[in-house]
């Protein structure tokens, strides 16, 4: 055993997968002798080469549209996006094509490839630099869509992402990078498609994601205090998405609360609720609650607290659903 | 490639001739080329007929594409009716270990890559995206979106350099398209990574209503390549000798290791944007009369005749041919292909989600109350 932080197992997953398939090539801006500026592609290049792991001009859509190329001739390429709202000028190349080729060509042609994307807030970051856009790659059909919590799920999703046959949205949250397992690599966690409980409870499910895990599982300790149970779910992967898991706690539990850092309107927890609401109806004691980011651009950094779903706003969320008194969610703006 | 740079620093080598390379002029004869940075020389009067033979077949099924239109069969029809030099030209350059990334111009081009037209009017007719295997025919599906698929090419042109083999790409752009971010990130990686693509510019004028002088100020698309490092050559697309004497040269050029190679071929769509768009309201009469002197077949078979390469038997031959093509393709197109809803949910993964398959049953019961309700109807 020896302590593992996230950016090390995905260090390591890349390492793994450049070494045993020929194929794989890891590329973007600053990932070559720079290593990735979070260091995850560190050393790639000075141990496989240039021709392994490269530096690509600074042009998102390029590096995706280039990356798809390439597939053509039966590489499987990782590209890095250097952060979240850097790889929206590669939105088109992402949503046109790469999701649509397997479609558009009947299944002749196939996409094995992974896009990396440090994602969400949390590290004080100026603007541009701390979007949660998973629910743009959600909402699009052809993306699976992963987002690890630990360094066992970083490095076992990664290997998975990179073995995929389909084209795969890798969303890594970066104020996870340093936290930390004792672990030995290589690991091989559940497959895409299967959420993990990270708590197990009674009383409440929360079900979260990447950089929400750690903050649900302190809210659940928090919980504990005031006679909750809390049980809290962790999707891995928002595409394949695991309602078995979901339902089953849910139906158990009675109650819900969804937490996601993404701005809430339109989002993954919106999905979730709806998921939670159609199929365990009968067995909630009260209506699913979502916490999520604001419905504002991500803020500057000194106000990123107030924004970012914390641990006072998922107890409260709980608190709510004892459903003692009926909350009034009209639109603010209407009662006022 | 080493640039040679002049004494102001222009890299002369990259730079295109002045004037569009012309090598047979607009009455069929062939004229000597004017001064430019690179000489090219008439292809032999071989693979002149060979090309005439295409460009005979390929308007032949152009125009009959644009009937198919009226009778239905098509959603809609691009006609490349006045480009057929250049959709021909440059595929009879390439060879089948090569790449081809057409835009949704590019029927004719598809033709002479080999394709069953058929299949390549699947899109059109509206049955499914791509009617063609694009890794059998190395040929990417025809794109919708403008200048996307010439990151694909130039991707695609690295993988095969870099899997050790000689095969170039050939990706198809019209003068629109060149305005678009991904012309310009495809144009300066493929010079980066010294990809063996080439870049052909069918400059017809009209990116739909919008004439070239409302694109670009640049005194020729050709220069945007320079820019880039990216040797780049302007042609008459209408003069199907210039067209094939450049495009082996940048066959050569990308083959041989020194990268990709731009072309703006000048040339003029006849026929509108599609059959949907009306045309007279933005260019005039006088303009489309002027370029159908231009004409690439006429002008290709009046050289081929005069000189003895072809007679009255053997245009007749090919016409009949074409003719037996045109037919073909009514005919089969006049068939109406059961699409299977069922395959809806086929390939948007390897394997569908647990949500899909759960739609997939909807479907499924969904069609079987149907037929069943039609069942009862018909007794």
């Amino acid at each position: 055993m020896s302590t593992v932080t996230m950016g090390n197992a995905l260090n390591q997953a890349l390492h793994d997968a450049i070494a045993e398939d020929e194929n794989v090539l890891m590329f973007g801006e600053d990932v070559g002798t720079l290593g990735g500026v979070f260091r995850i592609t560190d050393g790639l290049t000075e141990e496989f080469g240039e021709e392994r792991c490269f530096d690509t001009p600074l042009a998102e859509a390029g590096i995706v549209g280039f990356a798809i190329g390439m597939c053509l001739t039966g590489f499987r390429p990782v590209v890095e996006m250097q952060f979240d709202a850097f790889a929206y000028p590669a939105f088109e190349q992402i949503n046109s094509h790469l999701a649509k080729m397997r479609n558009r060509t009947g299944g002749k042609v196939t996409l094995p490839m992974v896009i990396r994307i440090p994602y969400a807030g949390g590290i004080g970051g100026v603007e541009h630099h701390c979007d949660s856009s998973e629910g743009y790659y959600a909402h699009t059909p052809g993306l699976k869509v992963v987002t690890p919590s630990t360094p066992a799920d970083a490095y076992s999703l990664l290997r998975e992402a990179i073995a995929d046959p389909d084209p795969v949205i890798f969303m890594e949250p970066k104020v996870l990078y340093w936290s930390k397992a004792d672990l030995e690599l290589p690991v091989q966690e559940p497959p895409f498609g299967r959420a993990a409980v990270r708590r197990k409870g009674t009383d409440v499910t929360i079900v979260t994601y990447g950089p929400s895990v750690p903050t649900a599982l302190k809210a659940a300790e928090a919980a504990r205090e005031e006679g909750w149970d809390v049980e809290v779910i962790d999707l891995r992967t928002i595409v394949p998405f695991d309602d078995e898991t979901v339902v089953e706690s849910v139906r158990r539990t009675g109650r819900c609360v969804v937490v996601s850092e993404s701005q809430g309107f339109a989002g993954v927890a919106g999905e979730v609720a709806a998921r939670v609401s159609e199929r365990c109806f009968h067995s909630l004691e009260a209506p699913v609650a979502r916490v999520t980011g604001l419905d504002i651009p991500y803020p500057a950094p000194k106000l990123e607290h107030t924004y970012l779903p914390g641990v006072e706003r998922i107890l409260d969320a709980i608190g709510r659903l004892q459903w003692d008194d009926v909350p009034d969610l009209t639109h603010a703006g209407a009662s006022a | 490639m080493e640039t040679t740079l002049a004494p102001g620093g222009v890299a002369t080598d990259l730079l295109p001739s002045p004037q569009p390379v012309q090598l047979l002029d607009p009455d069929g004869v062939l004229v000597e080329q004017a001064a430019g940075n690179h000489q090219y020389t008439a292809p032999s009067a071989e693979r002149l007929l060979e090309l005439w033979r295409g460009m005979v077949i390929g308007r032949r099924l152009d125009v009959q594409s644009t009937a198919l239109t009226k009778q239905g069969r098509l959603a809609v029809y691009p006609s490349s009716r006045g480009q057929e030099a250049c959709q021909v030209g440059a595929v009879q350059a390439i060879t089948g270990r090569d790449w081809m990334f057409p835009t949704y111009r590019e029927s004719v081009a598809l033709f002479t890559r080999g394709i069953d037209p058929v299949e390549a009017l699947t899109l059109l007719r509206g049955d499914a995206h791509c009617g063609y295997d694009p890794m059998a025919h190395k040929t990417a599906p025809q794109c919708t979106p403008l200048s996307t698929q010439l990151l694909h090419a130039a991707g695609a042109a690295y993988g095969e350099k870099r899997r050790g083999s000689d095969a170039v790409a050939l990706a198809f752009i019209g003068d629109g398209a060149t305005s678009e971010g991904d012309f310009h990130e495809a144009l300066n990686f493929a010079a980066v990574f010294s990809a063996p693509v080439i870049f052909f510019v069918q400059n017809n004028k009209y990116a739909i209503s919008v004439p070239l002088a409302k694109q670009s100020k640049a005194p020729a698309l050709a220069y945007k390549g320079i820019g880039y490092g990216v040797r780049s050559e302007q042609i008459d697309g209408n003069d199907p000798a210039a067209v094939l004497a450049v495009m082996d040269a940048a066959v050569e050029h990308a083959r041989s290791g020194h990268g990709p190679f731009l072309i703006e071929a000048h040339t003029y769509r006849m026929d509108a944007h599609t059959n949907a768009d009306d045309a007279s309201r933005y260019r005039t009469a006088d303009e489309v009369s002027a370029w159908l002197a231009k004409d690439p077949l006429a002008r290709l078979q009046t050289w081929l005749t005069i000189n003895g390469h072809l007679d009255e038997a053997a245009i007749r031959d090919a016409e009949q041919e074409g003719e037996e093509r045109a037919s073909d393709l009514r005919d089969r197109m006049n068939a109406e292909p059961q699409v299977d809803p069922n395959s809806l949910f086929d390939n948007v993964f390897a394997e569908p989600t647990p949500q899909q398959r759960e739609q997939q049953a909807m479907v499924r019961a969904e069609l079987e109350a149907d037929a069943s309700y039609a069942e009862e109807e018909s007794r």
